[in-house]
C-alpha cells in the first residue's frame, strides 16, 4: 500500500481531532481474476484492482459510517462519519473491552493464486469442461472460477493497527442435461482460503456430477411430506448453518427481549449428542482469519454443548450490551460495508454412528446429499439437496430429483437422532446476510439423520 | 476516460470504457431505533478492448492506475471470447426521465423522520413488534465512450423507504413488510404502512392446510418470490442460444395462458431500473416477452444476440464483470379479476405472499419449492388466517398455463417487477 505511513498518520491525527467514542478505519487493496465458461467455451475472463476504504464511528451508542475509493483527504471522512454518528447517538456506547493490538499477519504468498498464469488456470478447467462434454445427453455446462489476494489494514482510535493478507479461491461448476422437455442440473462447489491444489484433481467427481445430470432425467420426483431424512456431511453443514447458525447471530438478539428469552443460555435444543461450534480459530479453512473487522481476536464458541444453549456470535457491541464475552465475529465483506455479526466455520461435532447403521432400520426415507442453496427466516428453515436418494428397507434405493427441505429450527434439532464418525468441512459455501454477499465461510458436519422433516414434492 | 480510450485504442480494435460513480446515503433504523448513517461514495472503471478479435476486460477502483488496466485487459484478451458485434456508434438516446434533484436535496433529517414515522404508525397498531426500516437515497452517473464514436452518459436518482417488522410469541415468529422505490423522494409512506397493517391484520388468526393439491392466488409480492427468478432465466438470451431454455425453440408459440402478457421495459418514466441505454450504449426499449400466453422474444445483449442472429434488445447488463443479458423490469398486465373476487372463488385454498427459498431447485426447468413464509388460508370465500410450516412445489410451466384469473391491479415489487395477483388453479401444498 503506497505511503501507508503518511495515511497511517493522518487518521490517528484524526482520531483524536474528532471527538467521537469510538473511531476505526479499514483501508483494503485487492486483485483478483475470474474465468467463466458457458457452455463449451469460455465466455469472461477478467481482472480486477480494488482501492478502498472505511471510516466509522461510534457516538452515544449512534453508528456514522463512510466509504470511499481513494485515500485524499481522510481527514473529511473522519469528520463525516463522526458528523453522522453524532446525529444518530441519544443514549450510550457500550463496546466490550479490548486492549490496543499491533499485528501483522502475511499470506501464504508463494501460494498467491491471483499470479498463477491465466492460461494454467484455463487449461485445468478446459480438462473438466471436456469430461462434461464427453457425457451424452448434456446441453451445457458452467464453470464459473474465482479467486482473490486481499491485503487489508485496521486501525482504531484506542492504537490497534493491524495488516492482514487473505487469499480466497472459489470453483462452481455445473452440468445441464436435456432430453424432450426435461432438464435438470447438477452442480459442485468448492473453495479454498491457501491452496489452488485443492481444485485440482477433481476429475472423477466432475464426471460423476455430469452422469448424474443425465440420470435425473428419468429420476421421479418424490411425494411431498414428512420423511425421515439422511443427511450427508456436506447437505447436513448447511443445515446447522441455516438452522442454527444464524440464530446465534447476536445482531438479532441484542435488543430483542423476546429473542433474548428464546435464547436463553442453557435452554435444551438437542439430544445430548449434539455439539455445534463455530469459530474461526480453526485453521486453514475459507472462514478462518487471526483478528475480525474490529480487530477482535478470532475465537473457537461453542454454541451447543450436549443438546444445550451455551453460547452465541459476537461483535464487540452485542458482546457489551448482552454483557458475555466478545469471540471475533464481526466481519464485512469489503470496505463497502460496516463489519456485522456473521459466521466463520460451523459445524457439527462427530459421534459414532456409522452411515449403514444410520439408514439400516429406515423403512421409507430420503438420503439427501449435496447443496444448492439454503435460507433461513430464524425460526423456518429450508435448503436444498442437489442429490436424492430413496431408503427403502435399510438400503439406499432409487435417485431422485431434487429436494428441498424445511423446518423449525425449535423443533427439527430435537429430531436428530443419530450423528455420524465422519466429520468432513465444505469449503464451497458463501453467505449472504442483509446486502453483504458472498462471504467466505465453512461448514461441516458428520452423516445426521433427522426424523419428521418436510419435504416438498408433487 | 479519452485517455484511457486513447491508450487502449492503440493495442486494439476496438475499444470501450465504462464509468460509474454514485454516491448513497442509507440511513439505517434497528429495533425501532435510528441505529446508523452511512455514506458510500465510489467509482469504478471498465475497460473492454476487441484485440486480435477476442474480447478482453479488466476493471478497477484505482483510478491513478489506468496504465494497469490496459495491461490486464491485453493479458486476457488473449484467451477471451471471439467477439461477435461491433460497438455501437449511437450517440443520441430517448429522453427517459430519471433524475429528481428533490432526492438528491432531500435532508438527513428529513429521512430520518420519513424512517421514524413507517415505524411510529406500526408500532401504533402492534405495540410489541420490533421494526427495521431503512431509508436510502442515491445519486448514479454514468459513462459510456468507445473507439467507434459512440457515447451515452446520464444521471440517475434513487429513494428507497422499507420496514421489515418481527412479531414473536414465544418461539413463534411473524415476519411483515415492504418497501417502494421511486427516483423521486417518496414523501408519502402510507401505502408502505397500510401494506404492512394489512399483514398483521390477515396473520392475526392461525389457520391449518392439509397436504393436497389446492388453488392458490400469488400475491405480486407472491409472484416475484415464487415465479419471478424461472422465467427471468428462461427469457435470458444465453440461456436461450445454449439450449437449456424450455421455451428456447419456442418463438411464436402459445406455451402460457393466453391471459399472460410479459415486457421487459427500461423506459418507465423515474422508475429506478429505467435508462436511456443499457450499459453498452444500447437505447433503452420495450420489449414483448409473453403476447397473449405466446412467446415473443428474448433478452439479448450485443454478443449474446449476434451469436443468435439477432438485435440486441438493450439488455446489455454490468454486475461487476463483462455486460451479460440482464432483465431490466419485468411487468406482467393486469387484467380485470379484482382480489376480493378471487378470494370469494375459492372454498378451499392458500394466498402466498412470501416464499422463501422458492429458487434453490431446478430453476432452469421451471421448478420452484418453498417454506410458506408469508401466507393464508382462504375457506369458503374468506381469509381465515395465516399459514405455517408449509411447503408448496410447482412448476412455472404448469402453472402459468392455466390460470384461472390475472389481477386488475399491479404493484411494483423491488425494482425489478411489477405484477397483478395471480389465480392459478392447483398447486402441490405439503405441511405438517
Amino acid at each position: 500500500m503506497s505511503n501507508i505511513e503518511f495515511i497511517t498518520n493522518q487518521l490517528n491525527e484524526a482520531f483524536t481531532k474528532y471527538n467521537a467514542d469510538y473511531i476505526e478505519a479499514h483501508l483494503e487493496e485487492s486483485e483478483s481474476s475470474h474465468i467463466i465458461y458457458r457452455g463449451k467455451k469460455l465466455e469472461s475472463i477478467g481482472r480486477t484492482t480494488i482501492i478502498g476504504g472505511n471510516v466509522r464511528a461510534l457516538v452515544k451508542g449512534g453508528w456514522g459510517f463512510v466509504s470511499f475509493n481513494e485515500y485524499d483527504n481522510l481527514t473529511d471522512k473522519v469528520e463525516l462519519a463522526v458528523k453522522q454518528a453524532r446525529l444518530v447517538g441519544k443514549t450510550e456506547s457500550r463496546l466490550a473491552e479490548l486492549e490496543p493490538i499491533i499485528d501483522t499477519i502475511p499470506a501464504n504468498i508463494d501460494k498467491n493464486p491471483v499470479t498463477i498464469p491465466l492460461s494454467d488456470k484455463k487449461q485445468l478447467l478446459d480438462e473438466y469442461n471436456n469430461i462434461i462434454w464427453h457425457t451424452p445427453k448434456l446441453q451445457t455446462s458452467t464453470i464459473g472460477y474465482g479467486d482473490s489476494h486481499k491485503k487489508t489494514i485496521f486501525l482504531n482510535s484506542s492504537g490497534s493497527h493491524i495488516s492482514q493478507e487473505r487469499i480466497d479461491i472459489t470453483l462452481r461448476l455445473a452440468a445441464v442435461a436435456t432430453e424432450g422437455n426435461e432438464i435438470q442440473q447438477v452442480g459442485i462447489s468448492l473453495g479454498s482460503s491457501n491452496d489452488f491444489d485443492s481444485i485440482r484433481g477433481l476429475h472423477p467427481q466432475v464426471e460423476q456430477m455430469s452422469q448424474h445430470a443425465v440420470e435425473l432425467l428419468s429420476s421421479p420426483q418424490v411425494k411431498g411430506g414428512e420423511y425421515t431424512v439422511v443427511l450427508d456431511p456436506v447437505l447436513a453443514g448447511v443445515f446447522v448453518h441455516e438452522a442454527f447458525g444464524h440464530l446465534s447471530e447476536s445482531d438479532f438478539i441484542y435488543e430483542n427481549d423476546r429473542m433474548r428469552e428464546i435464547m436463553v443460555l442453557g435452554k435444551k435444543f438437542g439430544s445430548n449428542d449434539l455439539n455445534i461450534i463455530d469459530g474461526a480459530a480453526v485453521p486453514q479453512l475459507r472462514g478462518s482469519y487471526k483478528y475480525d473487522d474490529e480487530g477482535v481476536p478470532a475465537t473457537k464458541t461453542h454454541l451447543i454443548r450436549e443438546g444445550k444453549l451455551v453460547g452465541r456470535l459476537h461483535s464487540r457491541e452485542t458482546a457489551a450490551i448482552m454483557n458475555e464475552k466478545p469471540t471475533g465475529n464481526a466481519r464485512a465483506i469489503n470496505y463497502r460495508y460496516p463489519p456485522i455479526v456473521r459466521m466463520t466455520n460451523t459445524y457439527i461435532e462427530p459421534k459414532t454412528t456409522t452411515f449403514e447403521e444410520m439408514i439400516s432400520d429406515i423403512n421409507e426415507g430420503i438420503y439427501a446429499k449435496n447443496w444448492y442453496g439454503g435460507m433461513t427466516s430464524m425460526e423456518m428453515f429450508t435448503f436444498s439437496a442437489g442429490e436424492a436418494y430413496m431408503i427403502r428397507n435399510g438400503k439406499l434405493a432409487e435417485a431422485l430429483r431434487p429436494v428441498v427441505l424445511t423446518g423449525n429450527v425449535f423443533t427439527t434439532l430435537n429430531n436428530i437422532d443419530a450423528i455420524g464418525n465422519d466429520l468432513e468441512m465444505n469449503q464451497g459455501g458463501g453467505c449472504g446476510k442483509g446486502a453483504q454477499s458472498p462471504l467466505p465461510v465453512s461448514n461441516g458436519s458428520p452423516h445426521i439423520r433427522i426424523r419428521q422433516c418436510l419435504i416438498g414434492g408433487k | 476516460m479519452e485517455e484511457l480510450l486513447d491508450q487502449a485504442k492503440k493495442i486494439a480494435e476496438e475499444a470501450e470504457v465504462f464509468m460509474v460513480s454514485s454516491e448513497a446515503t442509507p440511513i439505517q433504523f434497528e429495533a425501532n431505533r435510528l441505529k446508523s448513517i452511512q455514506n458510500k461514495r465510489s467509482t469504478s472503471i471498465a475497460l473492454r478492448i476487441i484485440r486480435q478479435g477476442k474480447i478482453g476486460y479488466a476493471t478497477t477502483t484505482d483510478l491513478n492506475n489506468k496504465q494497469n488496466l490496459v495491461s490486464n485487459a491485453m493479458e486476457t484478451a488473449e484467451f477471451g471470447m471471439p467477439a461477435k458485434f461491433k460497438l455501437p456508434s449511437t450517440n443520441s438516446y430517448p429522453n427517459i426521465e430519471i433524475y429528481d434533484h428533490a432526492t438528491a436535496s432531500l435532508s438527513l433529517e428529513k429521512m430520518i423522520e420519513l424512517g421514524e414515522s413507517i415505524i411510529t404508525q406500526v408500532r401504533n397498531h402492534t405495540s410489541d413488534i420490533m421494526c427495521e426500516a431503512d431509508v436510502t437515497k442515491s445519486i448514479i452517473s454514468t459513462r459510456i465512450i468507445n473507439s467507434n464514436g459512440g457515447q451515452a452518459s446520464y444521471q440517475k436518482s434513487i429513494f428507497s423507504l422499507g420496514i421489515e417488522g418481527t412479531l414473536i410469541h414465544d418461539t413463534d415468529m411473524l415476519f411483515v413488510g415492504e418497501d417502494k422505490s421511486s427516483c423521486h423522494p417518496i414523501l408519502e409512506p402510507n401505502a408502505i404502512t397500510e401494506s404492512v397493517l394489512q399483514q398483521l391484520e390477515l396473520a392475526k388468526n392461525k389457520a391449518s392446510i392439509p397436504s393436497k393439491s389446492l388453488p392458490v392466488v400469488f400475491t405480486p409480492n407472491g409472484v416475484a418470490s415464487a415465479l419471478l427468478s424461472p422465467l427471468m432465466t428462461a427469457f435470458n438470451g444465453k440461456t436461450v442460444i445454449e439450449g437449456a431454455s424450455p421455451i428456447g425453440n419456442k418463438l411464436n408459440q402459445q406455451v402460457f395462458d393466453e391471459k399472460l402478457w410479459l415486457w421487459d421495459d427500461s423506459t418507465i418514466a423515474y422508475r429506478p431500473r429505467s435508462q436511456p441505454c443499457d450499459d453498452e450504449g444500447i437505447p433503452s426499449q420495450r420489449t414483448p416477452l409473453i403476447t397473449q400466453g405466446n412467446i415473443t422474444s428474448f433478452l439479448y445483449d450485443l454478443q449474446t444476440a449476434a451469436l443468435a442472429n439477432t438485435q440486441s434488445t438493450g439488455n446489455g447488463g454490468r454486475s461487476g464483470g463483462l455486460p451479460s443479458p440482464s432483465p431490466n423490469a419485468f411487468i406482467i398486465n393486469p387484467n380485470s379479476t379484482t382480489f376480493n373476487e378471487m378470494v370469494k372463488d375459492i372454498k378451499e385454498g392458500l394466498i402466498i405472499e412470501q416464499l422463501m427459498g422458492a429458487n434453490q431447485g431446478n430453476i432452469l426447468g421451471g421448478d420452484f419449492s418453498g417454506n410458506v413464509l408469508l401466507g393464508y388460508k382462504i375457506e369458503n370465500g374468506e381469509i381465515i388466517g395465516r399459514i405455517k410450516d408449509t411447503m408448496v412445489s410447482g412448476n412455472i410451466y404448469q402453472v402459468l398455463k392455466k390460470i384461472t384469473a390475472i389481477g386488475n391491479e399491479n404493484k411494483w415489487v423491488g425494482d425489478l417487477l411489477n405484477a397483478p395477483h395471480i389465480y392459478c388453479p392447483n398447486l402441490s401444498v405439503a405441511s405438517k
